[in-house]
């Protein structure tokens, strides 16, 4: 599946404000946090309007009526993270064991934000490699991002989106534990 | 695991010696010669889930199901009549059907161009010549018996047996109980189904859709974090049941705990005014009735071999082979209730699948003690709990506790009175 975000409605021109190397430092550090299990430094990454979103069958259908693997809003991200903190959520306790990958990473556009702003979009491939008593897997798919910047003087990044599409999310899914 | 057990020591049938009143034999979770007699004759012969009408529901609507190992298509024909066919060509077994849903009349072999109407029917192959005629005697196969209860479509691949209204029983009356949540009285399953693949035995699953004992452990985990007032529904001082319904079917009857609290939406995880038109639409349908249905809630039942409905949402258990099983899992959609419908794809998603603050740790569960399962002793799963305290109710069906094992063992008499069948 790709992602076809060039006809996607409300995408803008890249902003300007946006430095690919930090931009690209910014998305290896939310996937290091996210394999390393530091839940919280990975929560402080997000904005109050955050989507996390992993659809079933491709891109997803209407994610208000149709199912998906995962569709967090804020506070279910939040909710999520303080399963996982009791150390009882069994589906990843023990932790796996990660690293993943992320490449061809694009600039894809600009989309207004609640706040005013314009979010910078961001395609990218990943590839994620689980180990857990179970065995092991290979995870891989595109991910979409949107980038917000916040903070004092609007100096830091945020992240607002995450669209996670696994490349066989049309086929059956073994327990997705971890942050992906 | 070893079956250490002697089978010449021991008088009965296989299954007599497997299956006890308080306890079963751990070969029957992980045996492969197990596995292929349960596909003989339970999942070839008796009433099975395959998936609802309201997936197919214009003319010409497929959709790809699994129903035991079997490839099948659910389709629609023009007349509206639904077909449960497989998915192989007379000529020389190809697949006819590749996509996992669509609409279209006829379903075209891609090896040789022979063409099937979406009823089965063979319309054409190309060069008729090399058979000397322009008909042949083939079709695609159908499943021999389909019905349907309430929209859920089951198939059996016995020509005759129990109709499935018999087999149902008084399961039945659970799905009355889910249909009539709906201010219309009819249930869809159109939200899209997730596929959770499991490495364990499907019994296992099975048998834990009404175990009432683990929601506090496998569970406590979400419980704590969100204040779910789920957990005391599962206690020894709930006052809820653990119900046999008889034909392997079984239930966790909350109702007694959702009366103790009298609160309309309670058993939804909200109150009315959050669902103000969905209770005015109910209580527009069913008048003076409306409050009792509007605090007892949806069912929660197993229905023998494969269909789980929980509430708000739906599974279909389906096996792959002793160790492995895919759990198929959706939103239960209520016609007339859009406010509603929306927050069970919500609740669902955020409790079922691969990520589900709720299913992934039971699979986690289901997946370890079949790694379990494989220890050369103790050789017996327990399945006695609640034996001491069962009471036949007014109904003449026997039940348990909240977190008892009444379930199971109802469960385990079906499958041991089909395996021992000829």
């Amino acid at each position: 599946m790709t992602t076809a975000v060039s006809t996607e409605a409300g995408l803008g021109p890249v902003p300007d404000e946006f430095d690919r190397h930090v931009v690209e430092q910014f998305l290896y550090r939310e996937a290091r946090l996210a394999d390393e299990g530091d839940y919280d430094a990975w929560e402080a990454l997000w904005t109050n309007d955050a989507l996390y979103w992993v659809p079933v069958d491709g891109e997803g259908g209407e994610p208000q009526q149709q199912m998906s693997v995962i569709y967090d809003n804020r506070n279910r991200i939040s909710t999520r993270l303080a399963q996982l903190r009791t150390g009882k959520r069994y589906a990843q306790a023990p932790p796996s064991n990660l690293r993943r990958l992320l490449s061809n990473i694009e600039f894809l556009g600009g989309r207004e934000n609640p706040d005013g702003g314009v979010d910078l979009e961001v395609g990218a491939n990943f590839l994620a490699f689980e180990s857990r008593a179970r065995g092991t897997r290979l995870w891989g798919g595109r991910t979409t991002y949107r980038i917000r910047r916040g903070g004092p003087d609007l100096q830091d990044l945020l992240l607002a989106y995450k669209k996670v599409v696994l490349v066989d999310n049309d086929q059956p899914l073994p327990t997705l534990g971890f942050l992906i | 695991m070893t079956t250490v057990i002697n089978p010449a020591a021991d008088s009965g049938s296989l299954y007599d010696r497997l299956i006890k009143r308080d306890k079963v034999h751990g070969s029957l979770y992980t045996d492969p010669t197990i596995f292929a007699e349960e596909l003989r004759k339970i999942w070839y012969r008796s009433w099975v889930f395959v998936g609802h009408e309201s997936e197919v529901a214009q003319p010409g609507d497929y959709v790809r199901k699994r129903l035991g190992l079997q490839d099948v298509i659910m389709t629609r024909d023009r007349d509206g009549e639904l077909h449960l066919l497989l998915n192989r060509c007379a000529h020389r077994g190809n697949q006819v059907c590749d996509d996992a849903r669509g609409n279209a009349s006829a379903f075209r072999c891609p090896y040789h161009g022979w063409t099937y109407r979406n009823n089965g029917e063979l319309v054409g192959f190309p060069f008729f010549k090399g058979y000397g005629q322009r008909k042949l005697d083939l079709a695609l196969a159908r499943v021999p018996r389909v019905d349907s209860y309430h929209g859920f479509v089951f198939g059996s691949f016995a020509a005759e047996g129990p109709t499935l209204l018999e087999h149902l029983g008084s399961a039945a009356g659970e799905m009355d109980r889910l249909a009539r949540l709906s201010p219309e009285g009819r249930v869809e399953l159109t939200a899209g189904w997730l596929q959770h693949r499991t490495r364990a035995n499907w019994k296992l699953l099975a048998e834990n859709e009404t175990d009432g004992y683990h929601p506090q452990f496998v569970h406590g985990s979400i419980f704590g974090v969100t204040g779910s007032t789920i957990g005391p529904l599962y206690s020894d001082s709930s006052a809820a049941v653990t119900r046999d319904l008889g034909n392997g079917h079984s239930e966790n009857d909350l109702r007694p705990e959702f009366r103790r609290f009298g609160e309309p939406m309670r058993w939804f995880g909200t109150t009315e005014s959050r669902v103000r038109e969905y209770v005015a639409a109910m209580r527009a349908k069913h008048g003076a009735e409306a409050e009792r249905i509007l605090i007892e809630g949806g069912p929660h039942v197993m229905i023998f071999p494969n269909l789980f409905i929980a509430e708000i949402q739906v599974f279909n258990i389906q096996p792959v082979a002793a160790g492995e099983c895919i759990q198929h899992s959706t939103a239960v959609q209520l016609v007339g209730a859009p406010e509603l419908n929306r927050r069970m794809v919500s609740q669902c998603v955020g409790s079922v699948g691969p990520a589900g603050m709720l299913l992934a740790d039971d699979t986690e569960m289901y997946e370890r003690n079949q790694a379990g399962l494989g220890s050369l002793t103790p050789e017996w799963v327990d399945v006695r709990r609640g034996l001491n305290r069962e009471e036949v109710d007014e109904n003449g069906f026997t039940i348990g506790g909240a977190t008892d094992e009444t379930g199971m063992r109802g469960f385990w008499r079906q499958y041991k009175s089909l395996m021992e069948a000829r």
